[in-house]
């Protein structure tokens, strides 16, 4: 089996345009989650966000490449674009052949189809664009960065809620593992902060109204974000041959099914899950300093994910530390382990862990070091990503110091 | 119909009951209505009367809206009927 390293990070997010604009955001517990800006907020129940303030489309594409990219294939552009200067790689040849993008997104292009609803149903338009379907589709954002950067390997597209960049991570680091692949773009974006796309969170009554505050008993539900996260997977010989800089290692992933409720998280599926990416990197349950919690400041998530990790590890989770990130950036659904995996990283290299914000009060039910409100200072060797989806599939990752 | 006999229906509904099997003392416990069927009929009930129930899913009890028995969502939903007209 292939070594897995990440020699390639870039992001756009609620809390900074790049990767060291973003970890300096949660090195100093800044909130990025604010008033949103979009049009017919006054119909919003939920009015905030982790949105991506000032954002110019123009300043980053043409006028042709709008016609095609939807804001999330946007965002998943950006950040691929520093993620592979970063790695210092370009694909020709047989590199081209055997490297490729998986992506994960819930929605996709969620803008194009909430503009183009709007035009057809609210204005009675009769005519749309000739590249809606092209640009709203689940896969535009992986086709776009497999066309960019000539990576004619395997390349898809992975939607599994709020689990689909961690299954696409997941994916991608098997593959260079297997040797399918040599190097593997790979991440999730998400872009539904419309009008549309809030509304329909707003429906199911577990959204906030002023702010995520996850493991706090004080918390009362999610705020949304958006933005991207990508990264360069590749196979360690490969890097080391050409001397890249090797940010972290992966060195396990695993995936669940609770099989029980649509919504409702089970702790045994996400233990399960946080178990099985342990061992698969064939590491004691004991060596895990960090895990960047899924924490998305509802009741029911919260609660449940402290019991797992609690039954996964025993005495010892009492002595590691469990942040979410989402308090500052929001929940990226369909991106968020994505921007979240950027956490992790710091935590390996820079010895930073990023804190969980606008914790107030504890609660007995999430028992945990939580790094409350303000980031700390702590070596740590492996840490965990975790990720549970609507409809119950669960997905974590493991990565190590290198 | 009345509001009482309206909020009854869709509570029934949503229980797979018959009306008359619902009882004002009954909780939602009483009757199988998970949290997923009381935000269903929060919104059954919300477009039935033209309202907006104050409620979060994360904490359903803390609201100002009172869901401990049937007889208490009906309480609350003919205060936010007379609050509008």
């Amino acid at each position: 089996m292939n070594r897995v390293v990440i020699t390639g990070a870039g992001t756009i997010n609620a809390l900074g345009n790049d990767v060291p604009t973003t970890l300096a955001a949660m090195r100093e517990g800044k909130c990025g989650i604010g008033p949103l800006e979009i049009r017919d907020l006054d119909r919003l129940s939920v009015q905030i966000g982790g949105q991506v303030r000032g954002y110019d489309e123009l300043s980053h594409f043409n006028r042709q490449q709008i016609a095609l990219y939807d804001r999330f294939t946007q965002f998943t552009l950006l950040a691929a674009a520093e993620a592979v200067a970063q790695s210092g790689l370009s694909f020709a040849g047989e590199l081209s052949a055997r490297s490729g993008v998986v992506l994960g997104t819930a929605g996709g292009g969620v803008n194009t189809w909430d503009e183009n609803y709007r035009s057809v149903y609210e204005e009675g338009k009769n005519r749309v664009h000739p590249f809606v379907v092209p640009k709203l589709m689940n896969n535009a954002a992986a086709s776009h960065v497999s066309i960019e950067y000539n990576l004619k390997g395997p390349a898809f597209t992975v939607a599994t809620a709020c689990a689909s960049s961690n299954h696409a991570m997941g994916l991608a680091f098997q593959m260079i593992r297997s040797g399918m692949s040599t190097v593997m773009l790979t991440g999730g974006s998400e872009s539904m902060l419309c009008f549309g796309g809030v509304k329909a969170w707003e429906g199911l009554r577990v959204m906030s109204k002023d702010a995520c505050r996850p493991f706090s008993a004080t918390r009362n539900g999610m705020v949304q974000g958006e933005g991207a996260g990508v990264f360069v997977f590749e196979d360690y010989e490969h890097a080391r041959a050409r001397g890249a800089e090797i940010l972290a290692e992966v060195v396990g992933f695993a995936m669940t099914s609770d099989a029980a409720d649509i919504v409702m998280p089970s702790k045994q599926g996400a233990a399960r899950a946080i178990a099985g990416a342990i061992s698969d990197a064939g590491l004691p349950r004991d060596c895990v300093g960090y895990i960047n919690a899924h924490g998305t400041g509802t009741a029911a998530n919260d609660k449940t994910e402290c019991a797992a990790v609690a039954d996964v590890f025993g005495p010892h989770a009492d002595s590691l530390m469990i942040s979410s990130t989402k308090s500052m950036h929001g929940h990226l659904i369909g991106g968020t382990g994505a921007v979240e995996l950027l956490a992790c990283i710091m935590a390996l290299r820079d010895g930073v862990i990023a804190p969980t914000i606008g914790y107030e009060e504890p609660d007995p039910e999430c028992a945990l070091d939580v790094v409350p409100n303000e980031a700390r200072d702590a070596q740590v060797d492996v840490v965990l990503s975790n990720a549970f989806a609507f409809g119950g599939f669960n997905a974590v990752l493991a990565l190590r110091r290198i | 119909m009345d509001i009482s006999e309206k909020v009854i229906a869709i509570i029934a509904e949503q229980a797979v009951l018959d009306p008359s099997d619902v009882r004002p003392e009954h909780t939602l416990q009483d009757l199988g209505i998970d949290s997923l069927g009381l935000v269903e009929s929060i919104f059954a009930i919300e477009e039935a009367f033209d309202i907006s129930i104050p409620f979060n899913a994360n904490d359903p009890t803390e609201g100002a809206f009172d869901i401990s028995s049937v007889a208490a969502i009906i309480a609350a939903v003919q205060g936010l009927v007379q609050a509008r007209t």
